[in-house]
């Protein structure tokens, strides 16, 4: 309790049934993942700070835009959903060049391999079948790691972008995956978005002890 | 004497769960309702079931509602509704009532309303049943946990 190393997955969780919101809250507590819980794909993407469309507009968000807090490790989200669909939402992450990268996971009742594959062929890290178990959850850490790597590596770019200040301690280029560097987590200059020169993450020169 | 109490009670519990799983009335999803409680989240079980009983009840109203109207033909509504129920019984490990409500689906897309009407009646009897049966698991379980509690008074 208390090890300021421990790194903080947060999940983005959409499902309009409230029940399965519950759920998978405490299946992904039970795990110790930060959730937020939204009803709906279009609730989901006001709170990754995309809008579902271009027009500007003038109402304030009814979920507080996720801009400066922490990053999205994870989205998992229910397949059958009125308006939005999982597919959709899916598919509007992976066309956005700030969000593409973060794995999504899809959920549904229902077991029919032409819509698992459509997710899979999408994009989507994995499908799962409802109700969802822990041992489902247990199979997203391999996606929420990989996540938090290209984080951090993004992280080690931009500060190598711009000259650190002196009060920070000098950051290795290989970093052990369980000890983040935390005060760099909350960093403000850390965007939501990626930065427009990156092109795709590049894992050579790192090495997991 | 008290301890035995709270053991008694535990063994009432385990008996009740047992019959209901089983009748089918439940499954091993429940469990893991149970299995994700804990001191952090003490009533989580409490809590779910709750939900999903206010939710069923506003669904089966619906439901009927629907098929007793004279001019009734929106299979489509009916089986949106269906769905919503199908998920949320599947998520707390209510098999039966699942069941039933994939039989009722059936009807529904046969446009069959005779068959609705009688999926219908047989997902509300379903239904009352499961709900007197886990209102008495938890009322087991309060009394369990007052007889634990007086077991060991808080010495000040």
């Amino acid at each position: 309790m208390g090890m300021a190393a421990e790194a903080q997955f947060h999940v983005l969780a959409v499902d309009d049934s409230l029940i399965d919101r519950k759920l998978i809250e405490r299946l992904l507590k039970n795990s110790s993942y930060q959730v937020t819980a939204v009803d709906s794909g279009s609730k989901a993407l006001e709170f990754l700070g995309l809008r579902e469309d271009d027009q500007t507009n003038p109402s304030p968000p009814s979920v507080p835009s996720n801009h400066h807090e922490m990053q999205v490790n994870l989205i998992i989200t229910d397949y059958c959903m009125p308006g939005m669909t999982g597919y959709d939402l899916l598919k509007k992450i992976k066309e956005s060049s700030s969000l593409k990268d973060i794995p999504v996971v899809i959920m549904s009742s229902e077991n029919v391999p032409s819509r698992i594959n459509r997710c899979l062929e999408e994009g989507a890290e994995e499908f799962l079948l409802k109700p969802v178990q822990l041992s489902d959850v247990n199979r997203l850490r391999p996606h929420l790691l990989k996540g938090k790597l290209r984080e951090q590596k993004l992280q080690q770019q931009q500060q190598q972008l711009s000259p650190p200040p002196p009060q920070l301690p000098q950051q290795q280029q290989l970093q052990p995956l369980q000890q983040p560097q935390q005060p760099n987590n909350k960093r403000k200059s850390i965007e939501e978005g990626l930065s427009p020169e990156r092109t795709r993450p590049r894992y050579s020169g790192l090495a997991v002890v | 004497m008290l301890g035995l109490g709270a053991d008694r009670l535990r063994a009432d519990m385990n008996r009740l769960l047992a019959l209901l799983f089983h009748q089918g009335v439940l499954d091993e999803q429940f469990l893991q309702l149970q299995q994700l409680q804990d001191e952090t989240s003490p009533n989580f079980v409490y809590e779910v079931v709750t939900i999903f009983f206010n939710e069923s009840e506003k669904l089966l109203r619906n439901l009927r509602e629907l098929l007793l109207d004279k001019e009734f033909s929106d299979y489509k509504k009916i089986g949106i509704h269906l769905n919503q129920f199908m998920g949320s019984s599947s998520s707390i490990g209510a098999k039966r009532v699942r069941n039933v409500c994939v039989a009722f689906r059936a009807a529904s897309e046969q446009n069959n309303r005779a068959g609705c009407l009688r999926a219908l009646e047989l997902l509300e009897h379903e239904y009352c049943y499961l709900k007197n049966k886990l209102h008495e698991l938890f009322q087991i379980e309060q009394q369990r946990a007052m007889a634990a509690a007086v077991r060991y008074p808080i010495q000040d």
